[in-house]
């Protein structure tokens, strides 16, 4: 406590919680400005996440009764899982952190944003874009290229309003107020300028003017693994920076472990992408490179690891209080862990078992739902109050979509990642036929079927809440005080 | 931190870094082979006369192709064999050799794949070949059952049409066993459409039964 409070007295007073008048008569200002367009892309993101939602719950139960909607082309697994990873990665994903952190941004850089209409009707063609690009995936115009299924003749329309709303954080920047940059500005603005520069390589070397062999392949997964890294681990990561010591009030633990941390993030991130062609047709050294990074990257996430949980250490009970608290903290606490998975899963030894098995697909949503996702509902359940004036409608709803979500993930995560490495195991062994592995899988894939039911319920959860609030009925107007999720002591903190 | 410029110059450079080391290097090193011939002489020239490898795909098994990147297969199935000693990929029989990079120089679209819920196919037309191959793939593919019993891969009826026999029984119909559950009604037949035909023929085309200078098959 005393380390803080001499930062505190370091620190300038944005981003934690201000009582004082005229600072908050700014941020209302600045929220005013951002209001319609972060409300735009926070409603088209709930409505990709259900729609990817049931495009995953289709794909999952395909997986161990192949005869489900067998014929239907348009539902083929192939088809069905792209259309999922694509709703949830540019529909859900990108359109949460456009609405989320374009708006944090704003505020840390007390800067309005001009022209709002204007990034509204980039946010319309990102969204046709994505409408375009998965109508191509059902129809059978995928690429079948990973993390960039998306149909050639859609993908100029997602780069060019891509860079129409990436510039506004660009743009908010520039006309920032204030001598310091606080962590998350440092993160935004990383990722606003990796992920064009990423996705633009990526489409063009592979798709566009595609380069000779598996020069391909080394493309793929410098962007399919940058896009995590790159993309949505800085945003994710920066609107955890803000969330947490605005929630509770009090500053980060550490300001030089955030340097630390995004420097090594910035700089190790980039290489470990190749870990995910270990064995296969390319040199050794790239991938021993991609090998080296993926360890390194230790360095970032126990830094942050370390950094965030010493924030909130002492408040617990006030974090458990808070729905943005409790999302956010389930996400850091599982960006340590799929990190440190991640870091072991690059290993040679280790690799030679989880690769090729479902301790990817597994480790892929440990770290895009239980970490990114899970923050990313945190910074809803804190945005909308303030957008909205009003509170959300229904606590129970919120616990419904935390347990819903954070259980089901968990046994997700669980159930592939034990399932894949049994299935590792078999595989490396020549004498164990194949059919024998694939019937092995068959309860964890059915496990994974009903972790997916129950995410579904906890979305389904989050979008009556969200709806409900965005339309409010009379009763929710009137209500006073933010919507906590401990029924006596809230009582005490609406006063 | 107050330092703009720094900031800015350090995530332009990271991102840099990355792309130099990772996407140029990748290019400069093995982004322009050549095909060669299976082995080279004294002077590490190609052998005169002998064929160059790997092959050039033939116009149907690029149709083929086309039809394996619209279903995406690549979500189930690998293509590409990793040496002996690291996975068990030659023992299962998936491969005569490793491949490398050369392998796939001559594919526009390289679907390496990182996912086996089922088998790797870079040398599946090596396994299955000729017309016995050939059948094995259509009811494998009409449904997985007739051949594998317990898999998970999905029928594709939609690549065939299921037809009244007119007349004499068509001799490109799919041979189903006449007791079989999934055998079509009696009076009628299973004919592969124009896409299963190519897609079949493009699984026949693909095989990495040459030697390459720098990944020789070994004689066992």
């Amino acid at each position: 406590m005393n380390a803080s409070a001499t930062d505190n007295a370091r620190q300038p007073s944005i981003p934690y919680t201000t009582e004082i008048t005229s600072q908050r008569a700014e941020l209302s200002e600045i929220d005013q400005s951002i209001r319609s367009a972060s409300l735009f892309f926070t409603v088209s993101a709930v409505i990709w996440l259900l729609l990817g939602t049931v495009f995953a719950l289709i794909a999952a139960i395909k997986m161990h009764n192949p005869e489900f909607l067998a014929g239907f082309e348009a539902a083929t697994f192939g088809r069905v899982r792209s259309a999922h990873l694509n709703a949830v990665a540019l529909g859900w994903s990108n359109n949460v952190i456009y609405g989320l952190c374009l708006w944090i941004m704003a505020r840390l850089c007390r800067s309005p944003i001009r022209h709002g209409g204007l990034l509204i009707i980039a946010g319309v063609f990102w969204n046709l874009g994505v409408s375009l690009g998965i109508f191509g995936i059902l129809r059978g115009d995928l690429t079948s290229v990973e993390w960039l299924e998306v149909p050639v003749y859609a993908t100029p329309l997602l780069a060019i309003s891509y860079i129409l709303i990436g510039v506004w954080g660009i743009i908010a920047f520039r006309f920032r107020r204030g001598d310091h940059v606080y962590v998350s500005q440092w993160y935004f603005l990383a990722g606003l300028f990796w992920f064009p520069w990423i996705y633009v390589v990526a489409v063009l070397m592979i798709l566009w003017a595609p380069a000779q062999g598996v020069v391909q392949s080394v493309v793929n997964w410098w962007f399919g693994h940058n896009a995590l890294g790159l993309w949505y681990t800085p945003m994710a990561l920066g609107a955890a920076y803000y969330l947490i010591p605005k929630v509770l009030g009090r500053p980060i633990y550490s300001y030089y472990l955030s340097v630390l941390g995004f420097w090594s993030l910035a700089l190790f991130y980039n290489w470990a992408g190749i870990h995910h062609i270990i064995g296969g047709p390319v040199p050794v050294w790239l991938v021993s490179a991609g090998i080296v990074a993926s360890v390194m990257m230790v360095v970032p996430v126990v830094v942050v690891g370390i950094n965030h949980h010493l924030s909130i250490v002492g408040l617990h009970k006030e974090g458990w209080r808070s729905p943005t608290i409790r999302f956010v903290v389930f996400g850091a606490i599982n960006y340590t862990l799929v990190s440190l998975i991640g870091s072991a899963m690059s290993l040679r030894d280790v690799n030679l078992i989880t690769h090729f098995t479902h301790f990817t697909v597994g480790h892929a949503h440990h770290g895009v739902y239980a970490f990114f996702t899970m923050i990313m509902f945190g910074g809803i359940y804190y945005m909308m109050p303030r957008m909205l004036h009003r509170e959300w409608p229904s606590a129970k709803l919120i616990q419904i979509h935390f347990w819903a979500s954070g259980i089901g993930i968990l046994i997700m995560v669980i159930a592939l990642q034990v399932g894949g490495w049994y299935q590792g195991l078999a595989m490396n062994n020549a004498e164990i036929p194949f059919l024998e592995i694939v019937q092995n899988t068959l309860p964890w894939l059915k496990a994974r079927s009903v972790s997916g039911v129950l995410i579904t319920i906890g979305h389904f959860a989050f979008a009556i809440n969200f709806f409900w609030m965005l339309f409010a009925a009379g009763a929710v107007r009137a209500k006073s005080g933010p919507t906590l999720l401990v029924s006596t002591s809230g009582k005490e903190a609406a006063g | 931190m107050k330092n703009i410029a720094l900031l800015f110059c350090g995530i332009l450079f990271t991102i840099a870094f990355s792309y130099t080391g990772v996407i140029l290097a990748s290019q400069l090193q093995f982004g322009s082979l050549l095909q060669t011939t299976a082995e080279l002489d004294e002077d590490g020239k190609q052998m005169e006369g002998d064929p160059l490898f790997p092959r050039r795909e033939s116009g149907i098994a690029l149709q083929g192709k086309q039809v394996y990147i619209e279903l995406g297969c690549i979500y189930c199935h690998s293509q590409q064999i990793r040496r002996e000693g690291f996975g068990a990929d030659i023992d299962r029989g998936w491969g005569l050799r490793a491949t490398v990079a050369r392998d796939y120089i001559m594919q526009d679209r390289v679907l390496l794949g990182t996912m086996r819920t089922g088998p790797d196919l870079a040398h599946v037309g090596g396994r299955f070949a000729g017309d016995g191959g050939r059948e094995w793939h259509h009811q494998h593919l009409y449904n997985p059952q007739l051949t594998s019993k317990g898999s998970i891969m999905p029928p594709y009826p939609f690549l065939y049409e299921v037809r009244e026999i007119e007349g004499e029984p068509s001799p490109e119909a799919v041979k189903i066993p006449a007791d079989s559950p999934y055998s079509p009604k009696t009076g009628y037949e299973v004919i592969p459409t124009r896409r299963a035909v190519a897609l079949v023929e493009y699984l026949l085309s693909l095989k990495v039964d040459y030697s390459l200078p720098e990944a020789p098959i070994l004689d066992q």
